[in-house]
């Protein structure tokens, strides 16, 4: 291959399916997603594939619409600490991340949860920050929901500095282990700490000594100006919504121009968006396939508590093969759904209500078409080929840097493009076809942060 | 090895268990020539010792955890430059080793004065996933202002009174309820209706108690042995309300059979229900009585102190711990958990010099039987508090 510029690498991340309608637990495939085995299966695939990382996200509280729990989804999701220690001993190059809520926790005991898995696992921790802050979730908290909204950036930037700080406390050779001098740790000052700010006032000594990647991974998944201003702040990667090349290329070259302003170099923040995947042998067959799949993901009784959410009231009695409802959403503040983060999305619901009319009405559909149109549609549909050129398009022409891939099917939805389509990045010359080295940040070609040159966070 | 198999379908006899604490218990454990103290803080070592552990057929291995570092007995103690500065998360560390061991137990501490029961609930139900039935938990408090300082949110003057071992209470019956907020067959994945789980079949802890509140349910369904197995370490009679109340398993420090007899008796009066009994020791193993006391001596020698404890200290041959194990073993407990002096080497006699011996007595298993730990330890699995019988 002759290029004047050197290919960038693509980076691949496989995200453990999740508790919403993307993932399809009816296909006959669909196996549990709370047994181990799912978990081993997915991240072997992923590392049989070599992919940069496994993710597992988080939600502390189970979801609930006109106040019952949400059952039409997959429900139910394992501890992300204890599932990926388990896995660090199954696989040996896989990154292994996770989200972990930086409201219902503490930073001491995240910190030390972070390091202790990053040794566990020799340098392939990754840690998802997230600041969900509603009273809801903090019921299941002795903290409670105490944090105002307007306030969780800041306690999220103030949660990570410490644990940061903690990480820092070891800075590396202080284990000397002696057996005839006696002498253990060098450093009489290893692990001590002192930090006070608006959010905590903590003093001690961090117990874990300095982990193999210094710190985990840092990821962030804000779109928000302080999402991305956080990311540009603090991130090693940001993930984002934004699957397609001029909303792509939009939002990469956005939180890559926030960067310098921090003193970091472009690729110091990858930029990963979610991206969901359908193959086929054709591009025919796999648009064939992925209408198939859309069904399945939003059944008849889907599409009603979809529309529910945007209408803000019960709308059981509409036949979801019928008409959009003729009344109104109803104003104000969203009270029907409960510990989801879509519904805030819907800024403007009667404005919205009346766009989803007016597609109706042009292309004849029903409710339940309706909200197959509108929401989430596959990113990559096609055959191998026509799926790898576009990935490999969409970061070679700054949209991305690589894709969090989200498989609709447990725990095998992902072994048909690690058969198919990794091979054809690897012919590419764009993925890699062997691990380099065995830390997360070698994969992400991070470097790995040298301790005492962590920056204060920005006031807020 | 018939003797002993009747009555309970469990194991004969007498069950075994190791507490693993980084290098041994003795603090100068790291010194001794077999220690690998570089290697404390690696997946490798822990894996190790838990598969020796397995290997002896051990009931369970239980894991000690602290939030702070503990290199003294004396509260406030300082820095030490000759003692191990730390330890990784014991629960991530069960949960790593769970894959690679197939039988054994594992037991890992969690602290509650200063953890959110909601999350500490789901990880030892993960735990319990991931090592198929294997799950338990050690629940501790922490009264080290030192502890404390670290999370910044309690008042001092709460560590020092019995609050904390109610609050204890407290977060277990949390912990115990959302394993129990899923029933069994809650996922329906009914494709006729839509619907992935009976809702019904769901339910809300509701927990409003002094300390804290929780809504409830967990995000994690059932675990596969229901309620993983509880322990707790008491030595006095407020910690044995809350064994008694709340433990599946409780550790306990006689110091002869006598006082076997006596804390079995006030722990079990009716002889039948209330949590399984075990006996903590320290033990520093030899070939010969005479070469255990120098071993022993060595490490005192090393660490500048006498080695003291809550629990008995048995130093000896793996004979003469046999014989002490029948004869408390005949004043009621169900079992032991020995903490070794040094690892690997204390852990080693005990797996393969004193478990063989209490074969060869007929007073212990052969092979592993039974597919969960609560199952080993002769514990039903329990019904659902919420399902509607």
């Amino acid at each position: 291959m002759t290029t004047s510029r050197r290919l960038k690498q693509i980076h691949l991340a496989a995200h453990f399916p999740g508790v919403n309608n993307t993932t399809v637990w009816s296909d006959p495939q669909s196996g549990s997603h709370i047994e181990f085995e799912s978990f081993v299966r997915l991240a072997k695939t992923a590392e049989r594939a070599k992919f940069d990382f496994f993710f597992l996200a988080e939600g502390l509280r189970l979801r609930e619409q006109a106040g019952r729990i949400y059952d039409l989804d997959v429900v139910g999701r394992p501890d992300t600490f204890s599932v990926l220690a388990a896995l660090a001993a199954v696989t040996e190059h896989l990154g292994l991340t996770g989200t972990i809520n930086s409201t219902f926790n503490e930073p001491y005991e995240v910190a030390r949860q972070f390091a202790s898995l990053d040794h566990l696992s020799g340098g392939r921790a990754g840690w998802n920050v997230v600041t969900s802050w509603d009273a809801f979730t903090g019921e299941n908290f002795r903290r409670g929901g105490f944090l105002p909204e307007d306030q969780r950036y800041a306690r999220a930037k103030a949660f990570l500095h410490t644990a940061q700080e903690l990480f820092d406390s070891w800075r590396g050779g202080e284990l000397v282990a002696d057996k005839e001098s006696g002498v253990f740790v060098a450093d009489a000052a290893a692990g001590e700490f002192a930090h006070r700010d608006a959010h905590f006032d903590i003093t001690g000594r961090f117990t874990v000594p300095r982990a193999p990647q210094g710190r985990p991974v840092i990821l962030q998944a804000g779109d928000s100006e302080e999402g991305r201003e956080f990311a540009a702040a603090t991130a090693d990667a940001i993930f984002s919504r934004h699957g397609t090349l001029e909303a792509g290329q939009e939002f990469y070259a956005d939180v890559k121009g926030r960067l310098a302003r921090y003193g970091r170099a472009r690729d110091d923040l990858k930029v990963l968006p979610a991206a969901t995947f359908v193959l086929a042998d054709t591009d025919a067959e796999a648009r064939e396939r992925a209408a198939d799949v859309r069904r399945l993901q939003v059944s008849g009784q889907t599409a009603i508590r979809f529309a529910e959410q945007l209408w803000n009231r019960d709308l059981s009695a509409y036949d979801p093969d019928g008409p959009l409802p003729e009344i109104d959403p109803l104003p104000g503040e969203n009270t029907i759904a409960q510990g989801r983060a879509s519904v805030r999305m819907y800024r403007d619901p009667v404005g919205t209500a009346r766009q989803w009319r007016e597609l109706a009405e042009a292309r004849g559909l029903s409710l339940r078409e309706v909200i197959i149109e509108v929401t989430g549609r596959q990113t990559f549909i096609g055959s191998p080929a026509t799926v790898a050129e576009r990935i490999d398009h969409l970061v070679q022409h700054d949209a991305s840097d690589g894709f969090i891939l989200v498989p609709h099917v447990t725990p095998g939805g992902l072994d048909e493009f690690a058969d198919t389509v990794v091979p054809l990045l690897q012919e590419r010359g764009v993925f890699r076809t062997e691990y380099s080295g065995p830390t997360l940040r070698d994969h992400l070609g991070l470097s790995t942060p040298r301790p005492g040159t962590l920056r204060a966070p920005a006031a807020s | 090895m018939a003797k002993g198999d009747a009555g309970m379908a469990s194991a004969p006899g007498i069950h075994l268990a190791v507490a693993l604490e980084g290098a041994g218990w003795h603090s100068a454990a790291w010194r001794e020539p077999r220690a690998r103290p570089g290697d404390l803080f690696t997946a490798g070592y822990w894996t190790d010792l838990v598969t020796e552990a397995e290997r002896g057929l051990l009931d369970f291995v239980t894991i000690e955890d602290s939030l702070g570092v503990r290199s003294s007995h004396e509260p406030g103690a300082e820095f030490r430059a000759d003692r191990v500065p730390g330890r990784l998360d014991a629960v991530l560390v069960a949960s790593r080793v769970a894959p690679r061991t197939d039988h054994i137990g594992l037991v890992p501490t969690g602290i509650v004065t200063h953890t959110e029961p909601f999350h500490l609930s789901k990880a030892i139900a993960t735990l319990d996933y991931v090592s198929r039935g294997r799950g338990g938990w050690r629940a501790q408090v922490a009264r080290r202002p030192a502890d404390a300082a670290h999370f910044g949110r309690r008042d001092p003057g709460v560590l020092a009174s019995e609050d904390l071992l109610a609050e204890a209470g407290d977060y277990i019956e949390v912990v115990r309820r959302l394993w129990d907020s899923w029933e069994d067959d809650a996922e329906i994945r009914d494709v006729a209706t839509g619907r992935f789980i009976d809702r019904d079949k769901l339910h809300y802890i509701d927990f409003a108690g002094e300390w804290f509140s929780v809504k409830g349910p967990s995000i994690t369904p059932r675990p596969p042995q229901g309620q993983p197995l509880v322990t707790v370490l008491a030595h006095a009679a407020p910690a044995y309300r809350l064994a008694q109340r709340s433990a599946d398993v409780v550790f306990v420090t006689p110091r002869d059979a006598g006082d076997a007899r006596a804390i079995e008796r006030e722990l079990r009066p009716e002889g039948e229900g209330g949590p399984r009994v075990f006996a903590d020791l320290v033990v520093f193993l030899g070939d010969t009585a005479a070469e255990a006391a120098r071993r022993r001596d060595r490490l005192d020698e090393r660490a500048g102190e006498d080695y003291s404890s809550d629990a008995l200290v048995f130093t000896g041959t793996a004979g003469e711990l046999a014989d002490l194990v029948l004869e408390w073993a005949e004043a009621g407990l169900s079992g032991f958990r020995l903490r070794p002096a040094a690892l690997p080497d204390d852990l080693e006699t005990i797996t393969r010099r004193l478990v063989p011996e209490l074969q060869l007595r007929g007073v212990f298993r052969t092979d592993y039987a039974e597919r969960s730990l609560r199952e080993r330890l002769g514990l039903a699995r329990p019904t659902n508090r919420y399902a509607e019988v």
